[in-house]
């Protein structure tokens, strides 16, 4: 029985991990930006799509998925400089971004259906295929270590970026006013698209890790995880990067432990449920601030 | 307008004149990835009869129609075939959905509706003018239950499936009374809704369940899935599909992890008789392509009412010929690219006569060296 609860909480712990590592771009966008790109999940999808198009060429894994990391961070950046860029110019209302990028998760997918098939499709690769870890009476498949490390890796680094860098107290200005921000030289513009470009690639990491270690790459993968990842920066309160990881692992957690101690049936259920209570009892979310500024 | 079609039927029919079978398949539309497959089994047993010569001298003339995949449809294209193009039989259509709108109509009119794709309970309460060469799922599941339990112990199973799909969901009810029938103990139930990737929640209950063999009535796609990470995480009991891993998706998606998987069909590509690999030879040439379980099933179907009409004496009478193939039909014993198959009568409905379900056993098969290999 122990051994089963551990086993679980490792499960949780990666589920969760690649909830976290999705949110944490998404809110990132939300944070700096001030907008809700419902396409991150297509970037998401693109991110596999991008690797798998790369290994099937026969090109080498340590250049193929930094390459597909980077293509998506580029399309993250095209949809910025073609789509929000306009809208931010026009002052247009938040409702306008969110339909735009619905309606550029929606070419993606058609884009990814016409081109890949609409059947799921999986990498090239065989290094993860059953191989596992056994401590004790503990199983660790190594798809499941590698998502951890660099789910965590990945969020270390993007706290580090946002915290102790001149470029993350620059994009922390224009969090808290980007008119301010420009006043003070702060080239707000181009950080933008720079924020556009670090969240497509943290999106484009997590779709990769989910190809690699679920074998499920499709064009409708993306679907599902901007539900979850909603539910994550909902959590953590909009646009808090510490929340967006928390709301990530909380859900994660949570859905392991119904499927453990309830019925997996009930599973969704459950996790929205306490959802539910915690914003009962916390509207803005776990982080989230309810700003009051005053002149 | 309906006496009047009916009294044309007397027509007399002239040796020469074609025998006139009616098609009635989706071939547009999303059936048609099940209606195109259908056409062409009939095709190529047209074909193949025509060229020996035909039926006792006279050729055979498939009249074809489009229904559509849509119940509406159907009963307008089932009109058009018995009233308007006087055709002996009707095969189709190809969802059980339509076959329940459009076989009353043929049952009314005396004619014989052959559908070879319905896997629907019921179907054959519409009336003893309904036959299908289809078996049902609750024929082919527990017969691999069967075949299953005689190669490994299959006391206690576990079961994993989709909640929120229609073909998962029903999969799961018919091996889940299956079970119970058989007295098998189902130790432990998780499901997983549309577009889960990661299962091993679920997978870390069933390993700790210690079950026999893990009851997955899952599509082929998510259930490779659900195989490699069962594999990966040391769960080693057997998984036994449903008709959704009658695909060789599941192996090329799975590769060593679908070692010992278990499924049964009505079909089988690997089946060495004669008669199926004359079949997958003639279609392959034909259409250029591989032929899956529906193309197997109605060219098996043609081909036993070609073998059926040598045996009547035809009558310048259409109504009367009907009737003649009516009667002769529910004694066929034919062996075809699916295997020996005969018909059973189907129980009688609310105080009615039933029509004629497919009696059948299933091939039942184990995934052995990356290749679906026959137990039985």
């Amino acid at each position: 029985m122990a051994t089963m609860l551990a086993q679980q909480l490792l499960n949780a712990l990666s589920l969760g991990s690649i909830y976290a590592l999705f949110a944490l771009g998404f809110t990132l966008v939300f944070g700096i930006l001030g907008v809700i790109n419902l396409s991150h999940g297509g970037l998401f999808m693109l991110g596999a799509y991008a690797a798998l198009f790369f290994l099937e060429a026969h090109w080498p894994a340590w250049i193929a998925l930094p390459t597909a990391i980077l293509v998506t961070g580029l399309i993250g950046l095209l949809i910025d400089l073609l789509i929000l860029k306009r809208l931010r110019r026009q002052q247009a209302p938040h409702l306008m971004p969110m339909i735009a990028t619905i309606g550029t998760t929606i070419l993606m997918t058609s884009l990814a259906q016409g081109l890949f098939g609409a059947e799921s499709r999986h990498f090239p690769l065989s290094f993860f295929d059953n191989a596992s870890l056994t401590l004790g009476s503990l199983t660790l498949p190594y798809a499941q270590v590698v998502i951890i490390l660099i789910a965590f890796g990945t969020m270390i680094v993007m706290g580090w970026l946002l915290k102790k860098t001149r470029l993350g107290i620059a994009l922390q200005a224009i969090a808290e006013s980007p008119r301010a921000a420009a006043l003070l030289g702060i080239p707000v513009e181009r950080l933008f698209h720079l924020t556009s470009f670090l969240a497509a690639i943290l999106g484009g990491i997590a779709g990769i890790l989910v190809g690699l270690s679920f074998n499920a790459i499709s064009p409708f993968m993306g679907q599902p995880m901007l539900h979850k990842g909603i539910a994550a920066i909902i959590l953590g309160g909009l646009g808090d990067m510490r929340g967006a990881v928390l709301g990530g692992l909380f859900l994660g957690f949570a859905e392991v432990l119904a499927v453990t101690y309830l019925s997996s049936e009930y599973r969704d259920a459950f996790s929205f449920g306490l959802l539910f209570l915690v914003l009962l009892w916390r509207p803005q979310g776990l982080f989230g601030a309810t700003h009051v500024r005053s002149a | 307008m309906l006496m009047m079609c009916l009294s044309l039927g007397v027509l007399p029919v002239h040796a020469a004149d074609p025998v006139r079978i009616g098609v009635a398949e989706a071939l547009t539309g999303p059936a048609s990835q099940y209606g195109i497959p259908i056409l062409n089994g009939f095709l190529l047993a047209a074909d193949e009869i025509n060229s020996a010569g035909g039926i006792n001298g006279q050729k055979l003339l498939l009249i074809t129609e489009d229904e559509r995949g849509k119940k509406e449809e159907a009963i307008n294209v089932f009109k058009k075939l018995i009233f308007q193009e006087k055709v002996l039989l009707i095969f189709g259509p190809t969802l059980s959905n339509s076959m329940f709108a459009a076989g009353p109509i043929a049952n009314a009119a005396h004619v014989v509706a052959f559908g070879t794709s319905n896997t629907a309970t019921g179907i054959t309460d519409i009336g003893p003018y309904l036959f299908r060469s289809s078996p049902m799922e609750s024929d082919v599941v527990p017969a691999t239950l069967k075949a299953v339990g005689a190669h490994i112990p299959l006391r206690r199973v576990g079961i994993i499936y989709g909640n929120d799909d229609a073909f998962t969901k029903s999969g799961y009810d018919v091996f889940k009374s299956s079970l119970q029938q058989q007295q098998v103990a189902i130790a432990d139930t998780e499901t997983y809704a549309r577009g889960d990737v990661d299962f091993k929640a679920q997978l870390t209950k069933l390993k700790a369940a210690q079950v026999d063999a893990i009851i997955c009535p899952c599509l082929a796609e998510e259930g490779a899935n659900i195989l490699i990470q069962a594999r990966a995480m040391g769960l080693s009991a057997p998984f036994i599909g449903g008709n959704g891993f009658n695909s060789p998706a599941l192996i090329d998606n799975a590769k060593s992890a679908a070692e010992g998987t278990w499924v049964g069909s009505p079909w089988f590509d690997g089946n060495a008789a004669a008669e199926n690999q004359h079949f997958l030879r003639a279609y392959r040439q034909k259409f250029h392509s591989d032929p899956n379980q529906f193309s197997a099933q109605s060219y098996d179907a043609l081909m036993m009412v070609a073998q059926t009409i040598k045996k009547i004496t035809f009558t310048p009478q259409l109504d009367k010929n009907r009737e003649l193939l009516r009667a002769a039909l529910p004694m066929v014993s034919f062996v075809g690219a699916t295997g020996p198959f005969s018909f059973r009568p189907a129980p009688p409905h609310q105080g009615k006569p039933g029509g004629y379900d497919a009696h059948q056993t299933p091939f039942v098969y184990v995934v052995r060296q990356g290749k679906f290999t026959l137990v039985r």
